[in-house]
């Protein structure tokens, strides 16, 4: 009883008095300047065809490596595309396998983590160990090993992040559904007569899926830097494709000619930083505690 | 701060009347600011503690009375502000203080005590050292001399080999033993002022009585004064000289403990008075507490007039003025235009509004007579025989012997159609896995369970499916025991979709507003989420989820001790009109014996997984058999401050051991007065001394 006082005294605590529009700014400001960069990206990568006048991969030997001026925004590049096309381009590919690889590695990982931690026992071990091996190996490193096997190529770099990505997943859902499902409105559940699965996808997810979100939106830019690595490596993409993380190796040896690389990262930079944000945000915003009034 | 810990069985000087106040606290008024608007939480209460006295403040959540704790100390952080008012310790204004000043005196003239022991200590740090720092940050003492206090301090604390314990970490102790560690270091420096945050509630009563006694000494010996906060009117009675009723941030009340608890002169200490059942008492026929409507005034908008006005039965047209704190007889205030113009509040009628139209039900009932006089019926609904449930503990290493929490060993129970069956105990005794048991949450090593004369006990998952139907369950935790991602009317639907009992959306939809009908809730509340409801309204759609599948038997763990004592009563009132309207049979589970005697025809008790006695309620609270029964009975409090007083007390000294090593034989003999060497010999059989009473003991009836 009193715990519930104090419990509302340090909330109230932690809300002093402003007004609506300050509060809001100063909880959310971070996360809708987040939200704002995302939105761009995302349209630009709907839209890139109609806001370019070039095509990605037209080479034209006579330009190459001409520096920012008012026909080529940010330049070209050794083959004489221009950066800016490119760049605009790329942010398809890498938004497009961010999600894939966070969705499917989170959706997967979630419901193994979440199955172990419900059924205890045996398979709980098989599984969390299995997590465990998994993770003692640097995931760079191992997705770079299974990626090289399968050959180059987009599919199989998002297959061998995949394999290194869902772990993470497992631990965190695994933890989640253990505190939940000694819940008293699990054993209430049980004492329906509900099946397992039910139970399982029905209570339990729901209740601990706020932290799996958060962890989607921090991963998902994550994922981009990581496939913009392997990609810089020459694992991701096959060459005239435009992605920034290969753009950015093309350019690495350019010194002069600083705009061949320097663009692709701000392009990394932006996206990363705009899922960061956005990630905190919805951190707060499913947390009940900092949410309250 | 005369007495030292050295001479501590010298005589505390005697609380003269005319020696000045300890504490004088007048129109004190702290505020929360928050967004939502300003949240008066003390609001204008004024108070003096004299020298060694002892002054208890009641009240329910919400009431202010911990936030008062809390500016007494300026505990308190932004948003909330002591806004005016004056806060005098021994003549020194604590609201002009600087922080330096204010550390000097935090700790030495004035300490606290909190709720929970677990996290009022730091969990990380020996004893010695947080006692150690307590006592070297005030005084100029020496390492050695502080812990060479320390030691003997836990000991007079009545910590058994204290200075083995000094050295321990918290964890290694006991709920109990940790709040006495907590009390140890809030005496360390012996102040004149000690204020307790409701240090008891967290504790079970065997060992709650352990620490009120214990206050009560230090009170005594070395004269400290002592502020306690608690929603237990018995605790109060016990300890207190004086007591404040604190209601919506206002005292409401002021006297001398007896005077108030015999005869409240503020409808809201007569509701508090009234709402619970005593353990003393016979309960009267038809069992209704008398609950007060509805729940404390949104602290964000008071009214003007009074602030219990809403609520109160006894309520007047002048009630919409908001009345004062006055005199209406020597030495008692009250806040009531009704009894400063001289009416009595008549303590032992009916109100003159009743929460529930029971009387009606009541009537009806077939199986409504006194205790123990119902005929048994020939056939037991649920009968348990030789029960045991052991956990396995994580091993300490590969080649250590596994160990086992024998947390049921050996039950047999048996409840009959349209009984209540109380299941009382000490937390650890085994009794909510033993709920757990019989609704096949967990699986039973051994024994039988015969529900409706089918065994459920070696079922499988698959089987029991269809016999959940008759089996439910109301918890103890209205804040975990509802899925706070599903509304209302999605909770009541699962169950009534899965067992089939309403297949279209219509139907389901009806049966849906009915059961919220039932439980007296607005059928419109199904669209709503729990987080949007009050814990007693939370308890009350727990009670309807179990109702949705039509059970005839429903356990309830605890199901009110997470509530305020007048939520208690609507709840309990409510289970108790269920029963009536739906011919329920119960199985009751609670630690509150006084509750237990009031709903229950047959009371068992479970001790480290045994039963030890098994009796018709009023056989079992008038002329127990078993030891321990008569040691639970001796420490619990009853609200009336003169019986208190003359009540001669059973000590029952230690702890309930390890469930890990249970004691051999009797497993009661560790703690036992009686125990001879047939205990530990022999566990003594359940065996009927009286018609239907039963007792697992050697000795039964000796003590």
């Amino acid at each position: 009883m009193t715990a519930f006082d104090q419990a509302s005294a340090t909330l109230a605590a932690l809300a002093p008095a402003r007004s609506k529009g300050q509060r809001w700014r100063r909880r959310y400001g971070i996360a809708a300047i987040g939200a704002a960069i995302i939105l761009v990206w995302v349209l630009i990568a709907i839209l890139c065809s109609y806001l370019t006048p070039y095509s990605p991969d037209t080479v034209d030997v006579s330009i190459r490596l001409r520096p920012p001026s008012a026909t080529h925004w940010l330049g070209t590049d050794e083959l004489g595309r221009d950066v800016l096309t490119r760049l605009l381009y790329g942010s398809r590919i890498s938004l497009f396998t961010g999600l894939v690889v966070v969705l499917l590695g989170g959706a997967f990982g979630t419901l193994v983590g979440g199955a172990a931690a419900f059924m205890r026992g045996r398979g709980e071990e098989l599984i969390m160990r299995l997590t465990d091996l998994v993770l003692c190996f640097p995931p760079i490193i191992l997705a770079l090993a299974i990626a090289a096997a399968l050959g180059i190529g987009t599919r199989n770099t998002i297959i061998a992040m995949l394999v290194v990505w869902w772990p993470k997943f497992a631990r965190l859902a695994h933890s989640l559904v253990l505190v939940q499902r000694s819940q008293e409105y699990v054993e209430a559940a049980v004492v329906v007569g509900l099946k397992p699965a039910r139970i399982l996808l029905r209570h339990i997810i729901p209740n601990a899926v706020g932290p799996l979100i958060v962890l989607v939106t921090l991963d998902l830019g994550n994922a981009i830097i990581t496939f913009a690595g392997l990609s810089f490596l020459g694992l991701g993409v096959v060459p005239p494709t435009p992605e920034w993380g290969s753009m950015v190796a093309e350019g690495r040896e350019l010194v002069e000619q600083w705009w061949v690389a320097a663009f692709p990262g701000f392009a990394i930079l932006s996206v990363v930083l705009g899922f960061n944000f956005l990630g905190d945000g919805v951190r707060d915003w499913l947390d009940p505690k900092a949410r309250q009034r | 701060m005369s007495a030292t810990v050295q001479d501590a069985r010298s005589p505390a000087p005697a609380p003269a009347a005319a020696a000045p106040p300890v504490l004088a606290v007048s129109d004190l008024r702290t505020q929360f600011f928050t967004d939502a608007g300003v949240v008066r939480a003390v609001d204008g209460v004024s108070f003096t503690v004299a020298t060694g006295e002892a002054l208890g403040i009641v009240g329910e959540s919400g009431s202010g009375k911990s936030v008062t704790a809390q500016s007494l100390m300026r505990l308190l952080e932004e948003p909330a502000r002591i806004v005016s008012g004056s806060i005098r310790f021994q003549g020194r204004d604590l609201l002009a203080m600087s922080a330096a000043e204010l550390r000097k005196l935090r700790g030495a003239g004035m300490a606290m005590v909190f709720q929970d022991p677990m996290t009022a200590l730091n969990p990380v740090l020996r004893i010695a050292r947080q006692l150690v720092e307590t006592m070297m940050a005030h005084g100029n003492v020496s390492e050695a001399e502080a812990t060479r206090r320390g030691v003997k301090l836990l000991g007079r604390m009545g910590i058994t080999t204290p200075e083995r314990a000094i050295n321990g970490y918290p964890h290694q102790f006991s709920g109990g033993m940790r709040q006495r560690v907590a009390l140890a270091m809030g005496m360390s420096n012996e102040p004149a002022l000690l204020i307790a945050d409701e240090p008891t509630t967290a504790l079970d009563v065997t060992i709650q009585a352990q620490i009120l006694e214990l206050l009560h000494e230090l009170n005594k010996d070395f004269g400290t004064a002592i502020v306690l906060i608690s929603h237990d009117l018995g605790v109060i009675a016990g300890l207190c000289s004086r007591v404040l009723v604190m209601y919506a941030g206002e005292v409401v009340e002021e006297g001398p403990v007896e005077a108030v608890l015999s005869d409240p002169k503020h409808p809201y200490s007569w509701a508090l008075m009234n709402a619970v059942p005593r353990l003393d008492r016979e309960p009267v026929a038809g069992k209704t507490l008398t609950a007060i409507e509805g729940s404390p005034p949104d602290p964000l908008s008071v009214s003007v007039g009074c602030r219990f006005a809403p609520r109160c039965p006894f309520r007047i047209e002048r009630c919409a003025e908001h009345p004062e704190l006055l005199d209406i007889a020597p030495g008692r205030e009250s806040r009531c235009w009704v009894t400063q113009a001289g009416a009595a509040l008549d303590v032992r009628a009916t109100p003159p509004r009743s929460a529930f139209p029971v009387a009606a039900a009541a009537e009806a009932a077939p199986f409504q007579g006194a205790k123990g006089e119902k005929p048994p019926s020939p056939s037991a609904l649920l009968e348990v025989r030789g029960l045991v449930k052991r956990f396995p503990l994580p091993k300490r290493g590969f080649f250590e012997p596994q160990l086992y929490v024998h947390a049921v060993d050996g039950v047999d129970l048996s409840v009959t159609r349209g009984e209540t069956v109380g299941l009382v105990g000490e937390s650890g005794c085994g009794k909510s896995t033993l709920a757990r048991l019989i609704l096949r949450i967990h699986r039973p090593d051994a024994g039988s369970i015969l529900f409706d004369g089918q065994e459920i006990a070696t079922a499988s998952a698959h089987e029991i499916r269809p016999l959940r139907r008759h089996l439910q369950m109301v918890f103890q935790d209205p804040y975990a025991s509802l899925n706070s991602r599903m509304t209302v009317a999605q909770m009541l639907e699962e169950p009534l979709r899965f067992h089939g009992l309403a297949t279209t959306t219509a139907e389901t939809r009806e049966r849906v507003a009915e059961l919220l009908e039932t439980v007296r809730l607005d059928p419109k509340s199904g669209a709503r989420f729990p987080h949007e409801f009050s814990g007693g309204q939370r308890q009350r759609i727990s009670i309807a989820r179990a109702l949705a599948v039509r059970p005839s038997f429903i356990v309830a763990d605890e199901p009110i001790s997470a509530l305020d004592v007048n939520i208690q009563a609507q709840i309990l009132n409510l289970m108790l009109r269920l029963q009536d309207e739906l011919g329920l049979t119960y199985l009751f589970i609670a630690h509150d014996l006084a509750v237990v005697r009031h709903i229950s025809d047959r009371v068992v008790v479970l001790y480290l997984g045994k039963v030890a006695e098994v009796a018709p309620a009023n056989d079992l609270f008038t002329a127990p058999l078993h030891p321990y029964t008569r040691y639970l009975i001796s420490a619990v409090p009853i609200p009336d401050a003169s019986i208190e007083r003359r009540r001669e007390r059973l000590r029952l000294s230690g702890e309930p051991p390890s469930a890990i090593a249970p004691p051999s034989g009797c497993r009661f003999r560790t703690r036992c007065p009686l125990a001879q060497r047939i205990c530990s010999e022999t566990p003594p059989p359940l065996a009927e001394h009286r018609p239907g009473h039963f007792a697992a003991c050697h000795f039964a009836g000796t003590l």
